[in-house]
């Protein structure tokens, strides 16, 4: 479920090398083909909607998302007959519904972004090295692969975190974000892989072309001609997965929220309110089980259409 | 062909002692594991008597030798919750498991092909618009929500289908009990639905666009546009001339597809309460009983690289091609 769609990665085709004067005309097409499709530009609006409520989440939530009161507990949201003050509702502490997703929207992009910059820069380097260097380093960087996918991706996340959080579970003078950390690195860790694979397989196809040869006949260093040749060729396909890793991230930082072993309780998320709303099923409190799902779904189904978009837009032949 | 399973066989054995790695220095990424195991008020005394009897103060490859060496025997040591061999409470669960994933697939199979064959044939259609869409939502939902929304509507509002738990179909089976296998098939079923469709929705909606794209490409092929030139049916060129072909992404992906099933598992059977090994690894995690976990990764592990491997020699018998790549 969390993992980038192989598929996808399989039907990305390795981009000529770029000229120059290519790139302002790129945006130029950018924005008029985006403009003509309808449903990438509700999904930008949506995404827009969701990174402003996590920018000004304190100026944007009407109350504290932790502040609890017990005398407005359970409230429904106001067009099923609740109070006008909670739009959304209150949850079984009396905890405002609507500044809780305010504020979830944060840690869902926050990790999200960060996970994946991480799981990028670190399976783009080795990849990128194992393909250029080949040989020895090329297959342990592989092998060392392979073993990773052998691991299931939430078992993976699952060991790390067990281990990590049974450790960070004391430390009480710490910032939200040094909270988040440990989750960061598990989920960037844990998807290095297709990253890595996609750079090798990009790197394997340019390394005997023209440029780099030529590169190399003027005595640039492999680092300079790894970084500086062909890194920026292989980016349209990595920025793509890229954005669809954005997405199945946010999936498993909810999953592992909803489990109870992603971000710490105090923190309020989207899969922590889910995973709170379970108890109250049966007894048909149903608003704090679908607004907080409605919005993780959302927001993942924005980004993945505006992913599919991205994916026709840098590859013409895959247009339709 | 031997040559090929004998080289495959190589590379799963040293890609289980990556994961015996792995899962043995879990245990060591915080630092000394002996704090795991005492309480955050036990004396110097005390950690240092745990750590020796716990054998952490011995070198770290003397430690790994001494776990990899009972691991092959399949001694993951005792678990510190269920005073039992951590791996025998690990395979007990292992057949739950098992179901759900292969219920999962089936779903994630049966479905996709049908629906991305039609939504390819009948390209630009209202039925295609909505199969894609339908799609991209089931990718974009977590499992665990429509996990949740089934419990509520399905479960608690229709009441058609029970909400948790497990009617065992494959320990009877494997019993040759098949009059007790007969008399509560129904029933298992009835439990397995709702989980088994959480569980498959991803790799459903996944291989439904997966089977069209192939399916289009396919379509576009010079020898289609020859079976259509000969006169052929429209029903006949699709069904017998692209759909094998379509079909190959497909079983590429499905060694693969296993590894994202078992993922999905832990989640949705700590949703239904399925009894599995997904939901004992949690249970284990938060008891900090990491002799079940161990147990439970490795043999997670061992059963995928198993399955993938039995896949790709199958692959390589059904395709030649790949035996020379």
């Amino acid at each position: 479920m969390t993992v980038p769609d192989e598929a996808t990665v399989v039907a990305m085709p390795i981009p000529e090398p770029q000229t120059q004067r290519g790139r302002v005309s790129t945006w130029y097409r950018a924005r008029h083909s985006l403009w003509r499709a309808k449903f990438p530009v509700v999904a930008l609006f949506i995404l827009g909607v969701v990174v402003i409520m996590a920018l000004f989440a304190p100026f944007l939530a009407p109350y504290n998302p932790n502040k609890v009161d017990v005398q407005i507990r359970l409230l429904p949201p106001a067009f099923a007959g609740g109070d006008p003050a909670y739009p959304l509702g209150t949850d079984a502490l009396g905890r405002d519904v609507l500044s809780r997703l305010i504020y979830g929207a944060r840690v869902s992009l926050v990790v999200g972004l960060t996970a994946v910059m991480v799981a990028g820069t670190l399976g783009v380097t080795l990849g990128l090295t194992a393909g250029f260097l080949g040989g020895r380093i090329d297959n342990v960087i592989m092998r060392a692969a392979d073993i990773q996918l052998a691991f299931p991706f939430i078992l993976l996340a699952i060991s790390l975190l067990a281990v990590l959080n049974a450790r960070r579970g004391v430390e009480a003078n710490i910032s939200n974000f040094q909270r988040l950390v440990p989750l960061i690195l598990t989920l960037g860790v844990a998807q290095w892989v297709t990253y890595a694979r996609m750079g090798r397989s990009v790197t394997l196809s340019l390394r005997e072309k023209e440029f780099v040869e030529s590169a190399r006949a003027l005595g640039d260093s492999k680092r300079s001609i790894i970084f500086r040749n062909i890194l920026p060729n292989a980016l349209a396909p990595l920025i793509v997965i890229a954005s669809f890793n954005v997405a199945s991230t946010i999936l498993a930082e909810a999953a592992l929220s909803f489990l109870g072993l992603g971000v710490p309780p105090a923190i309020p998320t989207w899969g922590g309110m889910l995973a709170e709303s379970r108890e109250l099923l049966i007894s048909g409190v149903w608003w704090l089980a679908i607004i907080p799902g409605l919005a993780i779904m959302f927001t993942v189904l924005s980004i993945n259409i505006l992913g599919d978009w991205l994916r026709d837009f840098l590859d013409p032949r895959l247009r339709t | 062909m031997l040559r090929y399973i004998l080289g495959r066989l190589w590379q799963s054995l040293i890609v289980l002692v990556g994961v015996s790695v792995l899962a043995f220095s879990v245990l060591f990424l915080s630092g000394d594991p002996t704090y795991l195991y005492v309480n955050e008020h036990a004396t110097n005394e005390t950690i240092a008597a745990t750590r020796h009897k716990l054998g952490f103060d011995r070198p770290v490859y003397v430690q790994y030798y001494d776990f990899a060496r009972k691991a092959i025997r399949g001694d993951f040591g005792t678990s510190l919750r269920y005073g039992q061999p951590a791996m025998k409470i690990v395979l007990a669960r292992l057949p739950a498991t098992l179901e759900l994933t292969f219920a999962a697939m089936f779903i994630a199979i049966i479905f996709a092909i049908p629906l991305g064959t039609f939504a390819a044939v009948r390209r630009g259609s209202t039925f295609d618009g909505a199969t894609m869409l339908g799609a991209m939502v089931g990718q974009s939902m977590p499992d665990f929500w429509l996990g949740i929304m089934l419990i509520l509507v399905v479960g608690v509002q229709l009441k058609w289908l029970p909400i948790s738990g497990r009617v065992p179909i494959l320990e009877p089976l494997f019993a040759g009990d098949f009059n007790q296998l007969f008399k509560t098939l129904p029933e298992s079923i009835r439990h397995l639905i709702m989980p088994a469709i959480v569980a498959g929705v991803w790799s459903l909606s996944r291989n439904s666009r997966l089977v069209r794209s192939s399916m289009l490409e396919v379509l576009g092929m010079d020898y289609v546009t020859t079976a259509r030139a000969k006169g052929l049916a429209e029903f006949r060129v699709v069904m017998k001339h692209a759909f094998k072909n379509a079909l190959i992404p497909v079983v590429t992906i499905i060694g693969l597809e296993f590894g994202f099933l078992l993922s999905g598992d832990i989640v949705v059977e700590n949703i239904f309460a399925w009894p599995g090994v997904g939901r004992l690894v949690v249970n284990a995690i938060n008891q900090k009983d990491f002799n079940i976990v161990q147990a439970s990764v490795i043999t997670l592990a061992v059963v995928f690289i198993a399955l993938n491997l039995f896949i790709d020699i199958l692959y390589t018998y059904l395709d030649p091609r790949i035996r020379y790549r």
